[in-house]
């Protein structure tokens, strides 16, 4: 193998504060879209757990479409393709008057992609409560809605906090699409050092370091969590 | 920006047809290569030499931890470094995705093996099978049945995934359409187009995985 190491471009200027500048992007991206992406697919994934069909029926529909079109080609319906099918003034507002149009078109592609995932993880977390608990709410003469929101909601969410967790360090990793549409997050930072000092190798290193830290950190902090809100009386509580 | 022009998708099919091939290729050679290199991993991951147990749950988890994009990158410039001549693109993203893909199948391997019930390997030791015996002929067999569909739904998501090459412009499905688009200033027409048809490939698929399931229940 053929290559110069040369470390120091690392922590050189201008190269030391682009990799802190696309840290930022990724984790402000990473962190906005989670928000849309928990809100909606909160519930969506309730709706798609209630009795009334024209809600699971819309749940159904959006889950579908939107995971089985991959996230790239998302960003480019949102960014290309939406301002040229609305009329004209609302496209060039999408292309020119909105704030940071990159960054926003990024924020919400991956937010309502990561909606039909968290989605499903709230389904499955309300639909592995069983029955009997939903009886005995309705025994006790709660409505359906009450039994969502005072049993099976709260029991669902402490449940699913792996599962969740996984999605939020997914759309972590997932964000690094953005720089398909332009926003110089992590990964794109790294490309761009390979261009101007063809240092490629530190600079994928660092963001590599970078990305599986964050992660480990992510994945600790929960750990902490889930232990703190397990639902005792359960399989695994007795931990 | 004119009407839907729906020309300039069927004057382009054969472009956009090898495109898709490609597509498949690199879907079916990454899902092959990450299903034997994933296999290896589980087995090492659940194996009782502390040392290889670590070092599989350590490459696992690594990789998990990565963005494939970062990934793609890595090896489009690793590779032809490494051979010391150019491999081409399509080798070097092979080499990505199986290497990032095993990490991924290595733990719904782990999870199939681990469902098999400890008894038919103790079982298959008592009469005199090795260990190697009893993985090849009953643990994986078993595992591998339950884990079907799982590893298909993998199979889904790593087609998806294959667009990513889009980031070093290998000539893809969507990198294909996107030339033609740029080329003939049809955006709309050839995005909605590739989007429907990732669409119906997919949901095919994942509905193919999900009778498959049923069936397999009964």
């Amino acid at each position: 193998m053929n290559y110069n190491w040369n470390w120091s471009v690392l922590i050189t200027e201008p190269y030391l504060g682009w990799i802190v500048a696309g840290l930022g992007w990724t984790i402000l991206v990473s962190i906005l879209a989670w928000i849309l992406a928990f809100t909606l697919g909160s519930v969506l994934g309730i709706m798609r757990t209630t009795s009334v069909p024209i809600l699971r029926g819309i749940g159904t529909l959006y889950v579908e479409i939107f995971r089985n079109i991959p996230l790239l080609v998302q960003f480019f319906l949102w960014y290309f393709v939406l301002p040229e099918m609305v009329p004209y003034d609302w496209g060039m507002w999408l292309k020119r008057g909105m704030p940071m149009p990159e960054l926003t078109t990024a924020i919400i592609a991956l937010g309502l992609y990561t909606a039909s995932r968290v989605c499903e993880q709230v389904r499955s977390g309300i639909e592995s409560i069983g029955v009997g608990q939903v009886s005995a709410a309705r025994a006790l003469g709660l409505t359906e809605w009450q039994a969502m929101r005072y049993i099976l909601v709260p029991v669902a969410y402490r449940r699913i906090i792996p599962p969740l967790t996984s999605e939020f360090l997914t759309i972590f990793k997932n964000s690094s699409l953005a720089l398909t549409i332009g926003v110089i997050e992590l990964t794109a930072v790294t490309r761009q050092i390979e261009e101007y000092t063809f240092q490629g190798f530190e600079a994928f290193t660092a963001a590599t370091i970078i990305y599986s830290m964050i992660t480990f950190m992510v994945m600790g902090i929960m750990r902490q969590i889930e232990k703190r809100s397990l639902v005792h009386g359960m399989i695994g509580s007795s931990k | 920006m004119g009407a839907f022009d729906f020309a300039v998708i069927f004057d382009n099919l054969p472009f956009l047809m090898k495109g898709m091939q490609t597509t498949l290729l690199l879907t079916a050679l990454a899902m092959f290569g990450g299903i034997v290199l994933g296999t290896l991993l589980a087995m090492a991951r659940i194996s009782s030499i502390t040392v290889v147990s670590v070092v599989a749950a350590s490459y696992i988890n690594f990789f998990r931890s990565l963005p494939l994009i970062l990934v793609i990158f890595w090896f489009y410039f690793l590779v032809p470094l490494v051979l010391g001549q150019p491999v081409g693109g399509f080798y070097s993203v092979l080499v990505a995705f199986t290497l990032f893909e095993a990490a991924y199948y290595a733990e719904i391997i782990r999870a199939g093996i681990t469902s098999v019930r400890s008894g038919q390997f103790q079982a298959a030791r008592a009469l005199g099978l090795s260990y190697a015996q009893s993985m090849r002929f009953i643990v994986l067999p078993q595992a591998f049945r339950a884990m079907t569909p799982v590893l298909l739904t993998q199979g889904i998501i790593l087609f998806q995934d294959t667009s990513l090459v889009y980031v070093v412009g290998l000539k893809d499905f969507l990198v294909s359409a996107e030339l033609i688009a740029n080329r003939d200033q049809r955006l709309i027409e050839m995005f909605t187009f590739v989007a429907i048809v990732y669409l119906i490939i997919s949901y095919s698929a994942s509905q193919g995985v999900r009778l498959l399931q049923r069936r397999m229940q009964r």
